[in-house]
């Protein structure tokens, strides 16, 4: 095949994203972007103020009476469908009816002639609490509560008897890790612009991840079947997670208005109010205790996970479950106990967030190898190595997942030599000896995660592929564009299978019109489940081409070929235009729907066993940083990335996803802080207070490289693996490399215990706990 | 459904992005914070100063559009749109942009000056090239401008929310900087945050803009409108007071400062407004009732900056931009300091006066300024008074301003030569982030030797009490003192004296408490006991 000449776009080659030019003109429509329909209103949400009471009154009056103002919704005008649990646990109001249960609960809504109009006149509304029981803030408050109130049904893995081998371990450590949580700080906020057709229709435009779910939640909520409802995105200003459920409030607000109003309705929070009304990353405390063997050998770990999940269970199910399926990240447990406990707090709903607690469960493995390394005095990285999951052994998961395909070992040593790990470690150890104020530290950290939704039902997906007369193509999935590529990689699949460039192929709107009933594009899947749906739809094309061509031609359908915009049949080379136009004169069906589910994997979460994942992505990173011993400030000297990506679609865009998800972890785990007051206001609702990276915060040196040697063992499209959400996990290499410059203040012989985001001020701390200690 | 005859008073102070993106639809302009501090909005505003045109970036979604009254607008839409007509046949080019007509409120506005280059402009000093790179994807070197070619190229977009300002801020840096390196392009990208990439193609896109650029043989389309811009701004340029009404709502644009001062005798609950750092989020978040504004960032006078043998005035509506060439020739250990005020947007668009007169106890140049001796200069129409700048700041709120006064000025002593004296001076900013981020807490401290003794102290701190304030207690434990290890740690114990700082989102009061004394111990190991150790992250920046 790798003779044959590439169509222009082929699948494996570094492409820019489709819209690159758009981006940067400014030219890329986003929702707010396009034009409004005429007589277009405005909405906005009154929250409410308050963290825990009774609604006794909202009287609205001035709202209603201010200029501009033209309705007004509240919990009654959803009456019985004042409803939008994602999970049908009818646990998440529209608008709080009785009761309110966060600071920032959406109240009501205004639809104005204005947006100005309508956020102001938000404002005057006059809310009546009271105030009943103390809000339960956080998780430790949660956790303390003598009847604690889960938001959903916990989940918990055994394997072996872990209680008993740790009651006979050699050594035995126990500890509590706080990991914070995260804002996604998509730059585009949320939005919907619904605008009314005839009779029940109800067209939505919403900057969603999942339009399947918005649409379910506007018909259900307008009490209308899902097909009078049509949901479209082209493109979000970035997801992250922040837009697979947390869509829906705003969509659902936008139709109703739109349908009372029978005019557009576009729905806009601002920053503010978007950061506070919608959920994050869970917060988790984590508990554990561990047994292992004098060399570092880890031989049971049990494990608590709670997680601060806010007022509704929402996504946090799956999220805590996905917490324990990675707390074992790339480590063998011969023995192990892990249990999430889901805990009901007076804060927003926390969501999926770009790992989906799973990189909570990690940090948490990565912590259990740091107190062991400190404990026996020997470098975290020989502790990792050494409990590496095994090939053809130790390499059942606490899941019960045989892992097939490890490649850690030569990821990690191969790493570690380009990177030259050992001889900067010991530069390091020298250097903080001498140096007063600064301090060093480095770490290699592995990433193993597992790819599939673990809600084996989810893992499908469909396609729209067609082609018209003038051999141009239309391209259309299940599958949302956020920023992460998957449009291009899409298209350069079909052009790789249909033999044709790629300016040839339009890839549309998202839309629920177009291909139904598909799954959030979430967990990484994207371009694992939409590409192979799209190649289904492709293939089905390609096939009835070739019957075509055999009879038009007057050849065998074996001697078909498609090569580089040409279809030879037989002694024959035909253009790829010419072959459409013939085959439509021949009465031949151009339009194709595509469908993929993906194979082998199952799940049964009662018994805590099975395959949930199809396969698993594998990477590792080498951070190095300088931490100031009088401010706590550090930086981020330089980072060495290795990220496994299978047989890349697109290694250009891959690459981005690894730079960016990296950055975007390191904000988690050091300067992202969400800070909640005891009201249960969060004070951190804007750029202005919550820190993301900025440029000049990236790695100074930052080498990031793609195993070109991977391929991926299971049957994936094109032998790629999935790339969204595992390079998130590789800056726990700079959390431990902070760890490792805290340490050299008592000598490396006490773990630092670093809780996450590591603000300037937890470094701080830390290090003067450490010196105390010492 | 009527439409009520007042309801546009419901929106005042329309800003200078949503008339962008609402009133011309030019949308490549963004809002993703409506507070200055993504970047997301950046455009670039040409305004004479001294006569001269100078572009500079800023925050759209702050900026009044009242204030940008005889000022060059670019956008986005100013640099260049891909014609997909020639290498796509399935996508139609997009048509001219409109060119609405000037509504009501802002015919006294120049409308004319916000330049959206109109596509039959484009078209007619650019041909099109059909161009495809070595991944097949269509290329349009002829028009792009090489800062959005390089964007492209080097995958610094992936969901382009950010992109349109980001390429903008990357435009300006070009503008002003033919060879920027790896830390001017992280300075010029302060004020623009960017969720997807995590910035590094971003910056390779810049450095390979630079040398995209060297190649040109045509001069950036702002050189060669240059001298019709500056005409038809000063065709604009008035010495009356103007006034631009919206209904209820009103700006003042007094052309001098003794229209300001009469004006500020007249008319009461007026808002002064320079750089709208502050006041843009009053109006956008909190809705606050901001009329009558004077808006003040284009009085001449107030951007006067002189240096004489008695020392340094800076106008009050100086910004930290153009403060910077001249103060930190003077006090080049400030420049680290002063490049983390804001990003570059709010340095360009903020004040020295504004970042006083607002009385935050977290501004960041309050405790240079007073570190430094400085002394404002509040007018009235009554005539005008000096006082020292520690002692304008009364308590939290509360300033030593009377209602018709405005700060024309602040003077900063010329430092004292003496050979037998050595002064030390050093600023510190501690924030959780560290570029674009309020200080948690901020220091400015100078100390003055002779004979080993120190003879003169002031170590001012902001975010360590409800005003910026100076540690008088650590002060008095060095005056006289030999500058050694004991005097320093006996200066850090009276820190605890000096103050109560609160517990907040940025830190708790203990961390505050603690690296307000940690930073006197750098500080004395940076002048006395370092050695010359490295006492401070090494922020440098290294070249991919």
């Amino acid at each position: 095949m790798s003779q044959q000449p590439s169509v222009k776009g082929d699948v494996h080659q570094a492409l820019a994203h489709d819209s690159a030019l758009r981006h940067v003109t400014g030219e890329a429509k986003y929702i707010d972007d396009m034009a409004e329909p005429a007589g277009c209103l405005h909405a906005a949400i009154g929250m409410a103020e308050v963290a825990r009471a009774q609604l006794q009154k909202l009287d609205l009056k001035a709202v209603v009476d201010t200029p501009g103002v033209e309705l007004v919704l509240s919990a009654e005008d959803f009456g019985e469908h004042n409803d939008i649990s994602p999970t049908g646990r009818n646990d998440e109001p529209v608008f709080a009816h009785k009761e309110i249960e966060f600071y920032g609960q959406p109240l009501f809504a205004v639809i104005a002639q204005t947006r100005e109009i309508a956020r102001r006149a938000a404002k005057k509304a006059i809310v009546t609490y009271s105030e009943s029981a103390t809000p339960v803030i956080d998780v430790d408050q949660a956790l303390g509560q003598a009847n604690r109130d889960l938001v959903t049904e916990p989940l918990t893995l055994k394997k072996g008897n872990a209680d008993l081998v740790l009651a006979n371990a050699g050594n035995r450590l126990a500890g509590c890790l706080h990991v914070g949580g995260q804002d996604h700080f998509y730059l585009e906020g949320h939005i919907a612009l619904a605008v009314p057709g005839e009779g029940n229709e109800m067209l939505v435009w919403s900057s969603t991840q999942h339009p399947s779910e918005v649409q379910h939640m506007v018909a259900h909520t307008l009490g209308i079947a899902s097909h009078a409802v049509t949901v479209k995105v082209r493109r979000m200003g970035g997801g992250f997670g922040g837009k697979e459920t947390q869509s829906n409030l705003f969509a659902v607000v936008a139709s109703l208005a739109a349908r009372k109003t029978a005019r557009a309705v576009k729905l806009r929070p601002d920053r503010d109010d978007d950061m506070i009304m919608t959920g994050k990353r869970h917060d988790f405390r984590i508990d554990y205790d561990v047994g292992f063997d004098d060399e570092g050998a880890i031989l049971a770990l049990k494990g608590q996970f709670a997680a601060r999940c806010g007022y509704s269970a929402d996504l946090s199910g799956p999220v805590t479950d996905r917490a324990l399926f990675h707390a074992d990240n790339a480590y063998y447990l011969p023995a192990a106990e892990l249990r999430s406990v889901p805990l009901k707090t007076n804060t927003v709903s926390n969501t999926a967030f770009r790992g989906f607690g799973g990189p909570q469960g990690l940090l948490s493995a990565e912590r259990v190898i740091e107190e062991i390394a400190y404990h026996l005095g020997k470098d975290p990285l020989d502790v990792r190595l050494q409990n590496l999951y095994g090939i053809d052994e130790r390499n059942i998961t606490p899941y019960h997942q045989t892992i097939t395909d490890n490649i850690l070992h030569r990821l990690i040593t191969t790493l570690e030599t380009d990177a030259n790990y050992r001889k900067r470690r010991q530069d390091i150890i020298a250097f903080n000896k001498d140096s007063r104020c600064i301090r060093k530290g480095i770490a290699l950290t592995p990433v193993k995660f597992g790819i599939s939704f673990t809600a084996t039902w989810m893992n499908q997906a469909g396609a729209l592929l067609q082609v018209y007369r003038d051999g141009s193509i239309l391209l259309n999935h299940g599958g949302t564009e956020m920023g992460q590529g998957l449009f291009i990689k899409v298209a350069q699949v079909i052009a790789n299978e249909l033999q044709v460039d790629i300016d040839r192929i339009q890839v549309t709107a998202t839309a629920t019109d177009k291909v139904p009933n598909t799954s959030a594009t979430a967990a990484s899947s994207g371009s694992d489940l939409n590409a192979m749906a799209a190649l289904d739809a492709a293939q089905k094309i390609k096939s009835r081409l070739i019957t075509f061509a055999a009879g038009h031609y007057n050849t065998s359908t074996e001697s078909i070929r498609f090569i580089n915009n040409h279809v030879y049949a037989g002694s024959q080379r035909i253009k790829f235009d010419d072959l459409i136009e013939a085959a439509y004169m021949g009465r031949t069906s151009l339009s194709a729907t595509g469908f993929y589910r993906t194979p082998d994997i199952h799940w049964d979460r009662d018994t805590g066993t099975g395959r949930p994942f199809f396969y698993y992505a594998y990477g590792a990173s080498v951070s190095e940083v300088s931490i100031d011993l009088l401010t706590g400030e550090y930086q981020v000297d330089r980072t060495d990335i290795l990220h496994d990506v299978g047989n890349s679609l697109n290694p250009a865009i891959d690459r981005g996803q690894i730079e960016g998800g990296f950055v975007q972890g390191m904000g988690w785990l050091t300067t992202e802080e969400l800070w909640w007051d005891d009201k249960g206001r969060l004070r951190t609702h804007a750029p202005s207070t919550y820190k993301i990276p900025l440029a000049s915060d990236r790695p100074k040196v930052f080498n990031v490289k793609l195993a070109e040697w991977s391929k991926n063992p299971e049957r994936t499209i094109r032998r790629s693996k999935a790339v969204g959400e595992p390079p998130l996990m590789l800056a726990v290499s700079v959390l431990e490399a902070l760890s490792m410059a805290v340490a050299s203040v008592a000598d490396y012989a006490i773990c630092p215990r670093l809780n996450t985001p590591a603000t300037p001020e937890v470094i701080l701390s830390a290090v003067e706990k450490l010196k105390a200690e010492i | 459904m009527t439409l009520s005859p007042d309801v546009q008073a419901n929106t005042p102070h329309p800003t200078l992005l949503t008339f962008l993106r609402t009133t011309r639809r030019l949308t490549g302009s963004k809002e993703g914070c409506a507070e200055g501090d993504c970047g997301a909005c950046t455009v670039l505003i040409g305004r004479l100063l001294r006569g001269e045109l100078v572009y500079e970036t800023v925050n759209a979604c702050i900026r009044p559009l009242s204030t940008v009254h005889a000022c060059h607008v670019v956008t986005v839409e100013h640099l260049a749109r891909p014609d997909y007509s020639h290498n796509d046949r399935h996508n139609e080019r997009q048509g001219p942009v409109n060119q609405p007509a000037v509504s009501s409120v802002q015919a006294s506005i120049s409308d004319q000056a916000v330049n959206n280059a109109s596509a039959t402009n484009r078209s007619a000093t650019h041909t099109p090239t059909r161009e495809l790179n070595k991944s097949g994807q269509a290329q349009l070197g002829g028009q792009l401008h090489p800062v959005q070619n390089a964007m492209a190229e080097c995958n610094g977009s992936q969901c382009g929310f950010c992109t349109p300002g980001i390429v903008m801020s990357l435009y300006a840096l070009q503008l002003e900087n033919t060879h920027p390196e790896v830390a001017d392009i992280e300075r010029a990208l302060q004020g623009n945050l960017c969720r997807c990439t995590g910035y590094q193609p971003i910056i390779e896109a810049a450095l390979k803009a630079t040398s995209a650029s060297h190649k040109s043989t045509q001069p950036d389309k702002l050189f060669s409108s240059y001298k019709k811009v500056q005409q038809r701004l000063q065709a604009i340029h008035t010495e009356k007071m103007q006034s631009f009404h919206y209904l209820d709502h009103c700006t003042y644009r007094p052309a001098n400062t003794e229209q300001l001062a009469e004006l500020l005798a007249s008319v009461d609950d007026t808002t002064l407004i320079a750089g709208s750092t502050d006041v843009g989020l009053w109006i956008n978040k909190e809705f606050r009732d901001v009329s009558p504004l004077v808006s003040i960032a284009h009085i001449e006078s107030l951007h006067q900056i002189t240096q004489d043998e008695h020392g340094l005035t800076l106008g009050a509506c100086v910004t930290y931009s153009e403060a910077a060439p001249v103060l930190l020739l003077t006090y080049p250990e400030l420049t680290d300091y002063w490049y983390r005020i804001g990003g570059e947007q709010i340095r360009n668009m903020g004040t020295v006066g504004g970042n006083i007169a607002n009385g935050s106890p977290i501004g960041d140049t309050p405790p240079v300024l007073i570190a430094l001796g400085a002394s404002v200069r509040l007018s009235s129409s009554q005539g005008s008074r000096d006082l020292l700048l520690e002692d304008y700041f009364i308590d939290y709120g509360i300033q030593d301003l009377h209602d018709s006064e405005f700060i024309e000025s602040v003077f900063i002593p010329a430092p004292v030569t003496d050979k037998d004296r050595q002064t030390h001076l050093a600023a510190y900013k501690i924030s959780k982030r560290f570029d674009e981020d309020i200080s948690t807490l901020c220091c400015a401290l100078s100390l003055t030797l002779s004979g080993g003794r120190v003879i003169a102290a002031v170590f001012a701190y902001g975010g360590m009490a409800a005003t910026p304030k100076r540690a008088a207690a650590a002060e008095l434990a060095v005056i006289g003192e030999y500058w050694t290890e004991e005097t320093l740690e006996n200066a850090c114990m009276e820190i605890a004296n000096d103050f109560s700082p609160l517990s907040d989102w940025r830190a708790s009061a203990g961390y505050r408490q603690l690296v307000a004394s940690n930073l006197l111990r750098r500080f004395y190991l940076e002048t006395a006991g370092g050695d010359g150790m490295q006492t401070q992250l090494d922020r440098s920046a290294v070249a991919p």
